[in-house]
């Protein structure tokens, strides 16, 4: 029943995005949190998004399609990566954080990087719950078939 | 006199299957619209649909038991063809998503779902009908 798994590849989709809004507010959150050393400072987060290849959905014969290669069907987050950009050093003496130097440290956090994120990860979720109310549509016709 | 249910439906019941496994694939494309390397398939419905019906009106197929087989000509057919998109601007992840085209493919194809769906409605309405004999 193809109607049916959009419920799954709808709802991947947005738990894949609910994680990157997740790892987006995590990151607005510890903008501004310093550190007193380069190791413990904070690294912005991004989730890996990749598709979930039809055969590990088991699902296979839902769709004639679905074998074919590189059909996915729906998204999973394959992991969430620090990012290696360089993290900020500003010379704060009166810092109660300030290493034996005068330094603080403060993340790599990109704020308008993550405006966009938060933007593009919250619009895409609500794509996918179209898609959903529009297939749940669909299929309450079919039932409806006959009467 | 026999009714089959093949040649009183017509194209509608096929039609109304295969929207529901093109929605699909449409719905797989918006779920990766932001997931890098992902291409955009889609199926041509029209070419899909006639190899469809034209397997079920006769064509011979060779029987597979095991999926090392290798099927008819025909039964190969019968997958059609999953198609990839063709993006009019490149994006730096080599996604080929393009949410509007797909969001508004997918309306378009939940549209027509309900067409064939109200087709085939009518023709069991009309069976009821010659049925009931009222």
């Amino acid at each position: 029943m193809s109607l049916m798994s959009i419920f799954d590849i709808s709802g991947s989709a947005m738990s894949a995005q609910s994680v990157r809004l997740n790892t987006t507010a995590s990151n607005m959150a510890n903008a501004n949190s310093a550190a007193g050393s380069p190791d413990q400072v904070y690294r912005a987060r991004h989730p890996v998004f990749a598709s979930i290849a039809a055969e590990l959905l088991g699902d296979a014969d839902a769709n004639a399609f679905a074998g074919e290669q590189g059909m996915g069907l729906g998204v999973q987050v394959m992991g969430i990566l620090e990012s290696e950009a360089p993290h900020q050093e500003r010379y704060e003496p009166e810092h109660p954080l300030a290493d034996e130097n005068g330094y603080v440290y403060y993340p790599n956090v990109n704020i308008v990087e993550e405006m966009a994120n938060m933007i593009s990860s919250s619009r895409a979720f609500q794509t996918n719950v179209d898609v959903m109310n529009a297939a749940k549509t669909m299929m309450q016709r079919v039932l409806s078939m006959g009467q | 006199m026999t009714i089959s249910f093949s040649n009183a439906l017509g194209v509608h019941e096929q039609a109304l299957l295969l929207r529901g496994e093109r929605s699909q694939i449409l719905a797989t494309n918006i779920a990766n619209s932001d997931t890098p390397g992902y291409k955009a398939r889609d199926i041509d419905f029209a070419t899909v649909l006639r190899q469809r019906m034209g397997m079920q009106w006769g064509d011979l197929e060779m029987a597979t038991s095991s999926t090392r087989h290798i099927g008819s000509p025909s039964g190969a057919m019968d997958q059609g063809e999953l198609l990839y998109r063709t993006p009019l601007q490149p994006s730096i992840d080599g996604n080929t998503v393009d949410e509007q085209i797909e969001n508004a493919a997918f309306a378009r194809n939940a549209l027509e779902h309900q067409a064939s769906f109200q087709f085939l409605n009518g023709k069991f309405a009309g069976m009821m009908k010659a049925l009931r004999g009222e």
